[in-house]
């Protein structure tokens, strides 16, 4: 990690001039399918920031003391995604059993987040930037975070948008997406302000 | 070739690890021991197995909730009041619920899990549903379309039901079906029959159920139904009554004036049914049986589409024309309406206007 980024650098970075949903473009469906209210928006981000922040964790494990060693670096994508799907099973298992009112907030969301790409592209981009373990799970938060405020933003939009004459054939996911490419742009300028890479 | 065993062993040595730990993390996560579900304050008592929905966990105790969509949480019909050990309502329920039900604690049964001991109420006629297995007597042509399906109770061998119920038919797995699904029809024989019923099925181009009843299925065949549900039943009342029907709307009707007969119900009563042409006219000799033992029972058909060929002397037009001429004011009347969605809610549209208050206006809506 010849760079020396601080794990604080990058938490940051993660959220705004990295977003990893309006600079990379990924965890796109669930975006575009949640985000038609605010509070669905928070409770999907949050189940998201917890999971992303997890997995970057026990993953970075499972790479570097498992794959590693055995020299099976090239199997990461089908490990992490079954270690993804493993965690968010274990996760709402727990969470039913013991939190009610968490359940209710996160519950029906997790299953929705195993397939969520934004969470195995964390996985693999702190792979092949090198990171460390307090780095790639700094990474993970702050990417998950950066994701949550998106759609957030996304769902108060929406939310604004209920009254206004879209015309029809770009009604839902269609005006959606243009609304998202202009989101992106500004994010964009962000870009080359902090290296992470 | 080492590398390669160490691949295989590594990846699946992996899932399997974790699938295990998921497996001893659910048998003390989502082990939650014996339940008791109390039904209508006492009425009924039953000790479950936890962990499942409540929807489920009813149906394997033979308790059958209306559920159009098998418990996916996306028709809505499941409803049931829960007074306690529900939980907090899911943000999968509220789409599907009033806030007065929200109010009334009513819940979605297929998205509760039984996790604790639950107080619930259902109406006491949903016990009588169950799951019967049926052999098919007898498949009759009635027009071109249409079909009628004989079915002759094995297990258990009869049925109670109010004449104009529906059950919901299990159409089984076959060529253009991957996955059994339910689909609902009205049952058209009379409710005064216990050991048979008798559906009228119009075919459906590329339809699951009609398509399977039309063309797969044959006398002798074993098949599987659920019932009786819904609330199109004769009201008990002096008003007139005006029955309106088109196409296999016709079932319910029949069974009722079945009824009417059989319990001597002197009310007066018109039956307006519609279909487009002269071949799509169905059980006009039981119809003709049926107004010789109900006395004030006047029937009017019409066709929408006649033709010359036809050599029709009675009612041309819609059905909303015929009822638009007979009915002057709609005091101390009611109407029981059967068919496709807009044939119903254009008869309602126009018999509200004629003043017949809508908590008097019934129907059965089929796709």
């Amino acid at each position: 990690m010849e760079l020396g980024l601080s794990a604080f650098v990058i938490f940051f970075a993660a959220i705004f001039t990295n977003n990893i949903l309006l600079t990379n473009f990924l965890g796109m469906c669930s975006f575009l399918a949640v985000s038609r209210e605010v509070k669905s928006s928070l409770g999907l981000g949050l189940a998201v920031v917890f999971v992303m922040t997890c997995t970057s964790g026990l993953n970075y494990l499972v790479y570097y003391y498992l794959l590693v060693p055995l020299g099976l670096e090239h199997f990461r994508y089908i490990t992490f995604i079954i270690v993804i799907a493993a965690f968010v099973q274990l996760v709402e298992m727990i969470i039913e059993r013991s939190s009610p009112l968490l359940y209710v907030i996160l519950g029906i969301f997790l299953p929705l987040i195993t397939v969520n790409c934004a969470i195995l592209g964390v996985a693999l981009f702190m792979i092949i930037r090198d990171y460390t373990f307090l780095q790639s799970v700094a990474y993970g938060a702050g990417s998950g975070i950066g994701w949550t405020m998106a759609i957030m933003a996304m769902g108060g939009i929406r939310q604004k948008m209920k009254g206004a004459r879209v015309p029809k054939p770009l009604e839902g996911p269609g005006i959606t997406l243009i609304i998202a490419g202009i989101m992106a742009l500004a994010f964009i300028g962000f870009t080359g302000m902090i290296q992470i890479q | 070739m080492v590398q390669f065993f160490i691949s295989i062993l590594a990846v699946s040595g992996l899932g399997a690890v974790l699938a295990l730990f998921l497996e001893v993390a659910d048998s003390y996560l989502g082990f939650y021991g014996t339940c008791g579900i109390h039904i209508n304050e006492g009425e009924k008592d039953l000790e479950v197995t936890g962990g499942g929905t409540l929807l489920s966990t009813l149906m394997d105790q033979g308790i059958f909730i209306p559920s159009a969509c098998g418990g996916r949480g996306s028709c809505g019909y499941c409803k049931v009041k829960i007074l306690e050990g529900a939980g907090l309502l899911l943000p999968t329920e509220t789409p599907y619920l009033e806030p007065e039900e929200i109010k009334d604690s009513v819940r979605l049964s297929c998205q509760i899990k039984v996790r604790q001991d639950m107080n619930i109420e259902i109406p006491p006629e949903l016990f009588l549903i169950k799951e019967f297995r049926a052999r098919v007597e007898g498949l009759r042509d009635l027009t071109d379309e249409i079909k009628e399906l004989r079915l002759r109770l094995v297990d258990p061998d009869a049925i109670a039901f109010k004449a104009g119920q529906y059950i919901q038919f299990q159409v089984p797995e076959y060529e253009q079906c991957p996955e059994s699904v339910y689909r609902a029809y009205s049952i058209a024989s009379s409710a005064h029959e216990s050991h048979s019923v008798n559906l009228v099925v119009t075919k459906v181009p590329g339809g699951l159920a009609t398509t399977f009843i039309h063309e797969v299925l044959k006398e002798g065949d074993e098949v599987t139904f659920n019932g009786p549900y819904g609330e199109f039943y004769l009201r008990e009342s002096d008003r007139e009554i005006f029955f309106v029907a088109i196409g296999s709307g016709m079932a319910p009707i029949v069974s009722i004036l079945e009824q009417m007969a059989i319990e001597k119900i002197q009310r007066k009563a018109t039956f307006v049914f519609g279909a487009r042409h002269k071949k799509d006219l169905f059980y006009m000799e039981e119809i003709e049986a049926l107004k010789q033992q109900i006395p004030h029972l006047e029937v009017i058909f019409t066709l929408s589409r006649s033709e010359e060929d036809d050599h029709w002397e009675g009612e041309k037009g819609r059905v909303t024309s015929v009822l638009e001429r007979i009915i002057e004011s709609g005091e101390s009347k009611e109407a029981y309406l059967c068919g496709n969605p807009a044939m119903v809610e254009s008869c309602e549209e126009l018999l509200t206007k004629k003043g017949i208050p809508k908590e008097l206006i019934f129907f059965d809506k089929f796709g």
